[in-house]
Order: C-alpha cells, then sequence, then structure tokens
C-alpha cells in the first residue's frame, strides 16, 4: 500500500528530479524530510513495481528518429506468432493487442524512414498479417505520462 | 552531435542509481566528470532533448487499470485547436495527428488512464460534447505484449 508520503514523492518524482549533484537532498527538503527515507522509499517502490523507470525520457524527434503507430489485421491462431515477430524489433517499444478489425497495435522508432519500410516489408509478409496501416504523425500535442495519487 | 553525447544518452538508459550520488556514477561509468555530465544533461533538457527527467509510473499498479486508445474524426479545419484542447485534459497522456487511410478516417489519437472502463467513457463522451465530436472509437487493449522505452543510440538496434 501506498502511504500518503508515497504519493507526494510519487507526485513530485513524476514531474521533475533535479539534475544536480544531490537530487534526493533536494527533494528531501520539498518533501521536509530526511535524504535517507527518500532514497529508502524510492528503492522500494521501484523494488515493488510502482515505478517503471527513472531518469531522463528523450524526445525521439529532437534525437533524429522517426516514430510512427502500425496496426495490424492478424488472422485468428495468429496473434501470438506475428506478435512475437513484432517484439524482436527494439524499435517496437508498444505493442498491444486490442478489440477491433485491427487487433495489433504497435509504435516504431527508426533512424531512417528506409528503415522503417523494410521493417514493414518483413511485418507485412508474414503469415497472419491481413492488413497494415501505418499511420504517420505530423505533430505531437501532447506527451505526459503522470499521473496523479490522491 | 558528438560521440560522447551519444554514449552519455545511452548509458543514462541503464538503472537510475538510488544513492546520494547517482550522476556521480554514471560520470564513473563514462570516465567523464561529474560536472561535465550535469552540464551537458542541463542543456540535453534546455534543448527538449530530454523531454523529462524523473519517473515514470506503472499505471496499472498505481491504480490506473483501464487505458484506451482513443481515435477521432476531427474536422480538418479544426484540427489543431481541438487537438490542443484534448491534450489539455489531464486524464490524456499523449496526443498526436496522424494520417488516415481510405478504410480508418481518424486523424486525430490519443490515450486516456482512467481507474475503470467506466471512467474512460465517461471521460470520452464528455470530451466528444466539447469539442463536438460525433466520431470517435475506443481502442481497449486486451493484452499487453511488449512494453518498453527506446533504447536510443543502442547497439542491437542496427543488428
Amino acid at each position: 500500500m501506498l502511504t500518503n508520503f508515497d504519493k507526494s514523492l510519487l507526485n513530485i518524482i513524476q514531474r521533475n528530479l533535479p539534475i544536480s549533484e544531490r537530487p534526493f537532498l533536494e527533494l528531501a527538503k520539498i518533501l521536509e524530510t530526511t535524504e535517507d527515507h527518500v532514497i529508502e522509499r524510492l528503492r522500494y517502490l521501484k523494488e515493488h513495481g510502482y515505478i517503471r523507470r527513472i531518469g531522463p525520457f528523450f524526445d525521439s524527434g529532437k534525437l533524429e528518429y522517426k516514430g510512427t503507430l502500425v496496426a495490424l489485421k492478424v488472422k485468428e491462431g495468429y496473434m501470438q506468432q506475428v506478435a512475437e515477430f513484432i517484439n524482436r524489433y527494439p524499435g517496437a517499444t508498444h505493442n498491444y493487442e486490442r478489440e477491433g478489425e485491427y487487433n495489433l497495435w504497435f509504435t516504431l522508432l527508426t533512424h531512417s524512414e528506409e528503415k522503417r519500410k523494410q521493417i514493414l516489408d518483413e511485418i507485412k509478409a508474414q503469415e497472419g498479417v491481413e492488413k497494415l496501416m501505418n499511420l504517420v504523425s505530423n505533430k505531437k500535442y501532447k506527451i505526459n505520462v503522470q499521473f496523479k495519487l490522491k | 552531435m558528438d560521440l560522447l553525447d551519444k554514449q552519455i544518452i545511452r548509458i543514462m538508459q541503464d538503472e537510475f542509481p538510488l544513492v546520494k550520488e547517482p550522476y556521480k556514477e554514471f560520470a564513473k561509468k563514462l570516465n567523464i566528470s561529474e560536472q561535465e555530465l550535469l552540464n551537458r544533461l542541463r542543456i540535453y533538457k534546455e534543448e527538449g532533448k530530454i523531454r523529462k527527467m524523473g519517473a515514470v509510473l506503472r499505471h496499472v499498479e498505481a491504480g490506473f487499470r483501464a487505458n484506451a486508445l482513443c481515435a477521432w474524426v476531427v474536422p480538418v479545419d479544426k484540427l489543431d485547436e481541438i487537438a490542443q484542447k484534448l491534450a489539455q485534459c489531464p486524464s490524456i497522456s499523449h496526443c498526436y495527428d496522424r494520417n488516415t487511410t481510405p478504410d480508418w478516417p481518424y486523424n486525430i489519437y490519443t490515450m486516456i488512464h482512467a481507474h475503470t472502463r467506466q471512467e474512460c467513457e465517461v471521460i470520452a463522451e464528455k470530451l466528444a460534447k466539447e469539442n463536438n465530436l460525433q466520431q470517435y472509437t475506443m481502442l481497449y487493449s486486451v493484452k499487453e505484449w511488449k512494453k518498453t522505452s527506446m533504447r536510443y543510440f543502442d547497439e542491437a538496434e542496427d543488428e
């Protein structure tokens, strides 16, 4: 169970972890506690699976990667093998089976459009893949995964 | 970006040490001074290469069990205005425009997070009403096959 302190800590650290010599000391000051306590609770929250990752989150576009969302219509009985085939690409970061005609959706990041095309061609050629939509984005309006814990 | 930038980005994607001086540990691995590392990280943040320095939660564990990819049909002449409005909703984490295909008319994509499916529906209905949008679809996930953070400048990528 999350304590009230944990919730406050998570709300703060989701927004900003200082880039400085003693980042956890700075958080401790804001939360009016000790550096050791902050570190101890973060270890607990990480070990118990509340925190997925701590660190820098990079803007893929600014690092000159190209991203897209791809939707597939996968024939019944082929889902697992197609999903596992996609998972082998390091640039396929999120891969979800969803309800609806297009039943497998994944995001793909590549250095170039040629590489993307090559990967999509390989996926399209897989047995059981009936349709593929490449949904390219021109503009990101928001990317900010934050959950306010009360 | 020089070679050191790429090395820094690669290393900083490793597990963040939960110790008093975490950046010092990364600096050691990189064989540079802590000051040099901090300076470069601050520059990346200013330039927007780092869009966020902090933690991302596992939303299911944090109680957000219903996560829907909601795709909208937005009139093209109002695309920008409405996308910005949708992005302001606190329950929405991602908002992107995307191209359409002949059998797929949806041009705005949002991720909606809530505690229950019903709560997701209520949020979507409210947004539809506020923005006068008639056509949208809620794509609920049935199974998570993969969810990872991208490993930028990782060797495995080029294989």
